[in-house]
């Protein structure tokens, strides 16, 4: 079994500005860490493979100190990785960024499967998962918290969904996007990190996954970010008070009263 | 400080740093309170290879030495001891089958300890030796090709979760010292129990039980090197395990030296921080100086002794004797510079003042220690020809 794992370094959200001039993030003198969310797709990955065999690589497009990254989840047991970086790449939105990383998929075939985290904290679209798996023509399914290999050759998910979960079974190769439950991220091993540290990561460019300019980046991108802002805080909020049995009461009236459906 | 360490002491250091801040300090006050063996965290601790630091690559380990083993145990220790102590009496365990056992004993225990998949335990002290070891009344007796062991052993860290105990008792009671033998038990040999888990005032997540003999029944090729070195590959152990407790005291107090000099910082008193008056930082200063001081003094001895140094248990000893001398001390200030809530449960800090004292207590009582240092002495000028005067 051959797991791609997307990864992608953002900046580490504690320390995150916006500029109030231009609306956008102040990277400046902000740390970068590994996408929260990308830690569950990676432990999902060594958990896959630690049960079914075969291996682990690891991508993401970025500047090319994104590489620490790698080597980051490298630590954690990841077999290879890959460094997608190009001036072209930069200002990429999501259709552009996903049709990047389903070039690089590709090029490592042959993969079973590959685990993107549920959405990264820096953009939070959630988009990237299902566009890479459009991209490759290929079945994909969200927010899993549990993965299994079953029949050999087939998947076994559970996604959770508003109303409860589902278990979904597919064919391979798929895409899946993980969620916080498939687990927390085990802890780097020290014969792993010593290898992270020596290990070769190739650089892939545009030309390398035989894209063209105009496909790639700002240029490839079909949205453009105008502005960034805080949305306004509602107003007309109201505590209900008293005993529980009072509160719901008193909730229903006012649901009822706003014509909630259903009620 | 830069201690000049190596790109590998630096990577063990951080995943040593990463599991005391991820994995062991959201948790050590329920394990305290419960009295709970970190279980997960012992896992946690061998996927990360930290359990094989100081055994060669051969048997599954990462080659390194008494130092890397300090480097992790005192990060670890700066989330909790008890958790720490855990892990690094399992080292204990190992040291005699590292120092003195055959070939086969090596393949057959090392990668399983190193791997993490079991833990090791040692077993020397008895209700009646402590810190005279001469007293052990625990015996062994050969019978055919097996070791026939009985006997009570008495307050045995990771007692009853370890998988392997290299233990010592007495085959030949008419030769004193030179009667003792050590030997390799493990879990679920015929005869082998455990006796009740005892209560502690610190180091509650840590396993402290008895072990019992009645007629053990081990193979005779479990006895570690021969008949009668039982004492002496005691006191080789303890000469490669004393700096690690040292390295326990270091961790420990640096963990109360951060939260003490935090909680300086932001605690307003009488209009300013506490930290902006000089008793409190006087405390706090040496709090400081005495910790970096035990962790030099850490690094010096495991260095020297990786060195592959002969004599070695003098400052074996000094490197147990003054960085737990100085854990208590430090813990004890941590309290008192929280003052009220220093003394309250909810705070981190009474714990760690509780944890302090066994570091002086068990390895070799401090007053061992300086018995150790003071005979050590008393060689070491003896063999001087020329006079200091």
């Amino acid at each position: 079994m051959h797991v791609v794992v997307c990864i992608k370094q953002v900046p580490d959200s504690k320390n995150v500005r916006i500029d109030p001039e231009t609306n956008t993030l102040v990277r400046q003198g902000v740390q970068s860490i590994v996408n929260p969310h990308d830690w569950y797709a990676v432990e999902a990955a060594l958990k896959f493979r630690d049960a079914n065999g075969g291996k682990v690589t690891a991508i993401t497009m970025g500047p090319p100190q994104a590489e620490e990254a790698l080597r980051e989840v490298l630590a954690l047991g990841v077999d290879d990785a890959a460094l997608l970086t190009d001036r072209a790449f930069a200002g990429a939105d999501t259709w552009a960024t996903s049709l990047t990383l389903g070039r690089a998929v590709a090029k490592l075939a042959p993969v079973d499967l590959v685990i993107c985290g549920k959405q990264a904290i820096d953009g939070d679209t959630a988009q990237v998962g299902p566009e890479l798996a459009a991209h490759l023509d290929l079945p994909y399914v969200t927010y899993v918290r549990r993965l299994e290999l079953v029949q050999g050759s087939r998947l076994r998910a559970e996604r959770i969904t508003d109303l409860g979960y589902e278990v979904v079974e597919t064919g391979l190769p798929v895409v899946v996007t993980v969620v916080r439950e498939i687990g927390d991220p085990r802890m780097p091993g020290l014969k792993h990190k010593m290898r992270s540290r020596k290990q070769q990561i190739p650089v892939i460019n545009a030309a390398a996954l035989g894209l063209k300019p105009e496909e790639t980046g700002l240029q490839g991108s079909f949205t453009k970010v105008v502005r960034v802002f805080a949305p306004p805080p509602r107003s007309n909020r109201e505590m209900l008070n008293g005993a529980v049995e009072n509160q719901v009461e008193q909730l229903l009236k006012r649901l009822r009263e706003a014509r909630v459906p259903g009620l | 400080m830069d201690y000049f360490l190596t790109d590998e002491q630096e990577m063990i250091k951080e995943i040593a740093a990463k599991i005391a801040r991820e994995k062991i300090k959201p948790v050590r006050a329920e394990l305290d309170e419960k009295e709970e063996f970190p279980h997960e965290i012992m896992k946690v601790l061998g996927q990360s290879d930290l359990f094989g630091l100081y055994i060669p690559e051969k048997y599954g380990g990462m080659g390194g030495g008494v130092l890397e083993n300090c480097l992790a145990v005192e990060e670890l220790a700066r989330g909790c001891i008890a958790v720490t102590t855990s892990f690094a009496a399992s080292g204990l365990g190992a040291y005699p089958i590292l120092v003195a056992g055959s070939e086969a004993q090596k393949e057959k225990y090392l990668p399983e300890i190193a791997s993490g998949a079991k833990l090791a335990a040692f077993g020397l002290t008895e209700a009646n030796a402590g810190s005279d070891a001469g007293g052990i009344q625990s015996t062994a007796r050969k019978d055919g090709d097996h070791y026939v062991l009985n006997g009570t052993k008495q307050w045995i860290t990771n007692g009853g979760e370890a998988e392997i105990y290299t233990v010592i008792a007495i085959t030949d009671r008419t030769k004193g010292a030179r009667g003792a033998s050590a030997f390799i038990v493990e879990k679920g040999d015929p005869g082998f129990s455990f006796g009740k888990k005892e209560k502690k005032m610190g180091l509650r997540a840590s396993s402290t039980r008895e072990l019992l003999f009645n007629d053990c029944r081990i193979p005779a090729d479990r006895l570690i090197s021969r008949e009668g070195m039982g004492f002496i590959i005691t006191m080789k152990t303890f000469d490669l395990s004393r700096p690690g407790i040292g390295a326990l005291g270091v961790g420990l107090s640096q963990g109360a030296l951060d939260i003490a000099v935090e909680y300086a910082r932001k605690r307003v008193q009488f209009g300013k921080p506490i930290i902006s008056f000089q008793a409190v930082q006087h405390m706090l200063a040496d709090m400081a100086t005495e910790t970096e001081a035990a962790r030099a003094l850490v690094y010096a001895a495991a260095r020297y002794i990786d060195s592959g140094a002969k004599e070695v248990s003098k400052i074996a000893a000094m490197s147990k004797l003054f960085p737990t001398d100085v854990a208590m001390r430090v813990t004890t200030n941590a309290v008192q510079v929280l003052g009220g809530y220093g003394y309250m449960r909810e705070y981190p800090v009474e714990k760690l003042m509780r944890d302090a004292k066994i570091l002086q207590i068990y390895e070799g009582t401090n007053q061992i220690q300086r018995n150790i240092i003071g005979q050590e002495l008393n060689k070491e000028y003896g063999r001087f020809k020329e006079t200091f005067f």
